[in-house]
């Protein structure tokens, strides 16, 4: 795998300018995801309207990756359901574990951009960090880990 | 396969050929990403000379059984080999005596048989115990669960801006109730070499033993316990051209026969009975269970390697690799070095204004430069210096001056694809 081919374009760009970056005042849910190992952390407010995402905000600290991954989740489900939401989110952790064959129907779109990260185990993390957290916000946990108990992904990032 | 001793003496002149050198380490020819390796992560791990695989295939192949206990050929063999790498370590160091040389499985392990064996008899419910925030983790945990377990308290020695130790700050630390001092020899985050003899010697003064965490410093300078006068000097073998899963323990004497043993097994015993046991003399009291036989003569083979090499010939030429990469990077906007003391090894932290770390040590590594990302098992060092984390370029003996070129190159073509 090229890295180079995960660093495209749209991602560059979403990680020089993230949309939907700031807070909510009005926010229904929100959470916290950290990843301990490298110190990085992201903050997800939404509003639900019935279940309708219909405002998404994120900040926070993090590499390109993460921030580019989390700029584009609010733009695709600003607007979706709940239920939506939790679909591309199980479909977004799938594809970046390589569980999942994104020739077949999916509801990704361009979100493939971030395919090539299964091919890097220290940053599937990076990619996933954002959606975690979103998962978390939608079930109304308030700070949630890479690290944590659920999370299937344990890429070790080294010691020393 | 080479199965008879490698010739290794004086085949190095006063200063390093390197190119020579790197002949020995069969793992610089790889090909990373289709580039040539650049392998600038030593400060986590270094890479093994031919002669080290050598002897490490030499034992196995035949000389392995297990030591201290057979009377047969290979038993014998295999414990006066292991013995005699003791010895190399011994003079390595030059330890007064070989029985003040214990085997370890790394540096982790040597820092907790000292709060095991010394900190939990002798360090009591209000006593201190000084550390420093340079420290990696694994001199900072064990003494906090020392600490939780006897109620006694651990004070720091802050650093300033360049991260250096503020050695006068470490003096007003001392008080009737300082028992131990635990300091890094060179941080392995930012590369400072602190002054531990003059270290050694204050604490020594207030009558407080101290132990050195060496593993950043063994691989890069000559070290010598008995002009350092610690009471305790641990080391990895992993990060100076040997094995993994082995490193030492350096006690004085007289310290290791008041100690109570860490581990209990085998070879640790002198008699055992449901009613007493009675422990081994050092060093084997501290050596329980079958250990990393292999590991500890191959780490042997190491100590003889870099011995061969010269350690000033290798503090020398690692200076100029720090002086040439330290002028490159500064001459590069929007990067700017973490940690800049004025006397330090070849460890360059950084960061690059608007590009993450973890960004940076993926583009590298697609131009085949393998460095270290993250906080480097320091955070208290990164709060500090108020950085989340850095990338880390750290250089050994068989880095080039055209690795650095190739190195500042890629940096700067990471830069560019964030513009």
């Amino acid at each position: 795998m090229n890295s180079k081919s995960l660093y495209q374009e749209v991602i560059l760009d979403h990680n020089k300018k993230p949309r939907n970056y700031g807070t909510l005042e009005n926010a229904s849910h929100h959470a916290v995801g950290h990843n301990p190992l490298c110190g990085d952390h992201l903050d997800i407010e939404l509003h639900l309207d019935g279940e309708h995402i219909d405002q998404i905000a994120f900040h926070g600290e993090s590499c390109a990756i993460c921030k580019a991954s989390a700029s584009m989740m609010t733009t695709v489900v600003k607007g979706k359901t709940r239920t939506d939401a939790e679909t591309m989110i199980q479909e977004f952790r799938d594809m970046a574990v390589g569980k999942l064959d994104i020739k077949s129907p999916h509801h990704l779109g361009r979100l493939t951009v971030f395919a090539g990260v299964r091919d890097l185990p220290t940053r599937v993390k990076c990619a996933i960090l954002p959606w975690h957290t979103l998962h978390a916000a939608l079930n109304s946990v308030n700070t949630t880990s890479t690290e944590a108990e659920d999370d299937p992904m344990h890429a070790a990032i080294g010691d020393a | 396969m080479n199965l008879v001793e490698p010739p290794l003496k004086s085949q190095f002149g006063p200063s390093l050929d390197v190119e020579r050198i790197r002949a020995d380490f069969p793992i610089l020819k790889l090909q990373v990403e289709g580039k040539p390796l650049v392998y600038l992560d030593n400060a986590a791990s270094s890479q093994m000379p031919q002669p080290v695989i050598d002897r490490l295939v030499r034992y196995q192949t035949a000389q392995h059984a297990n030591i201290n206990r057979g009377v047969h050929y290979l038993s014998e063999l295999a414990t006066a080999e292991y013995e005699d790498s003791r010895r190399k370590l011994q003079s390595f160091i030059n330890a007064r005596e070989e029985r003040e040389v214990i085997f370890t499985s790394g540096t982790t392990d040597s820092i907790n048989l000292v709060m095991h064996g010394y900190g939990r008899k002798f360090i009591g419910a209000g006593d201190e115990i000084i550390l420093t925030t340079l420290e990696h983790h694994s001199n900072i945990v064990p003494w906090q669960m020392l600490a939780e377990e006897k109620g006694a308290k651990i004070r720091v020695v802050p650093i300033n801006d360049a991260g250096e130790l503020l050695v006068d700050e470490y003096e007003k630390l001392f008080n009737e109730r300082t028992r131990f001092v635990s300091v890094m020899h060179v941080s392995n985050a930012l590369g400072t070499i602190n002054p531990i003899k003059q270290m050694i010697e204050f604490a020594h003064s207030k009558g407080v033993p101290v132990l050195i965490d060496g593993a950043q410093a063994a691989p890069h300078m000559k070290i010598d316990v008995q002009d350092l006068d610690c009471d305790f000097y641990a080391f990895s073998g992993h990060k100076l051209c040997g094995p993994t899963g082995i490193g030492i323990l350096y006690g004085k004497a007289e310290l290791l026969e008041r100690m109570q043993p860490f581990k209990g097994g085998g070879d640790m015993i002198l008699s055992v009975t449901f009613e007493k046991t009675v422990y081994n003399s050092i060093p084997h009291k501290f050596e329980a269970g079958t250990p990393p036989i292999a590991a500890a003569i191959g780490l042997g083979a190491a100590v003889d390697y870099l011995s061969a090499v010269g350690l000033e010939a290798i503090a020398a030429y690692e200076l100029d690799l720090l002086n040439y990469a330290t002028e490159l990077m500064n001459d590069m906007a929007g990067l700017r070095i973490i940690g800049t003391a004025a006397v330090k090894t070849a460890v360059l932290s950084f960061e690059v204004k608007g590009i993450h770390p973890h960004d940076i040590g993926t583009l590298l590594n697609q131009e085949g430069v393998a460095v270290r990302t993250g906080h480097h098992c320091v955070q208290p060092v990164m709060l500090r210096l108020g950085v989340p984390a850095t990338t880390r370029a750290s250089f050994a003996f068989y880095n080039t001056m055209a690795e650095v070129d190739a190195f500042i190159a890629s940096l700067r073509a990471v830069q560019k694809i964030f513009t």
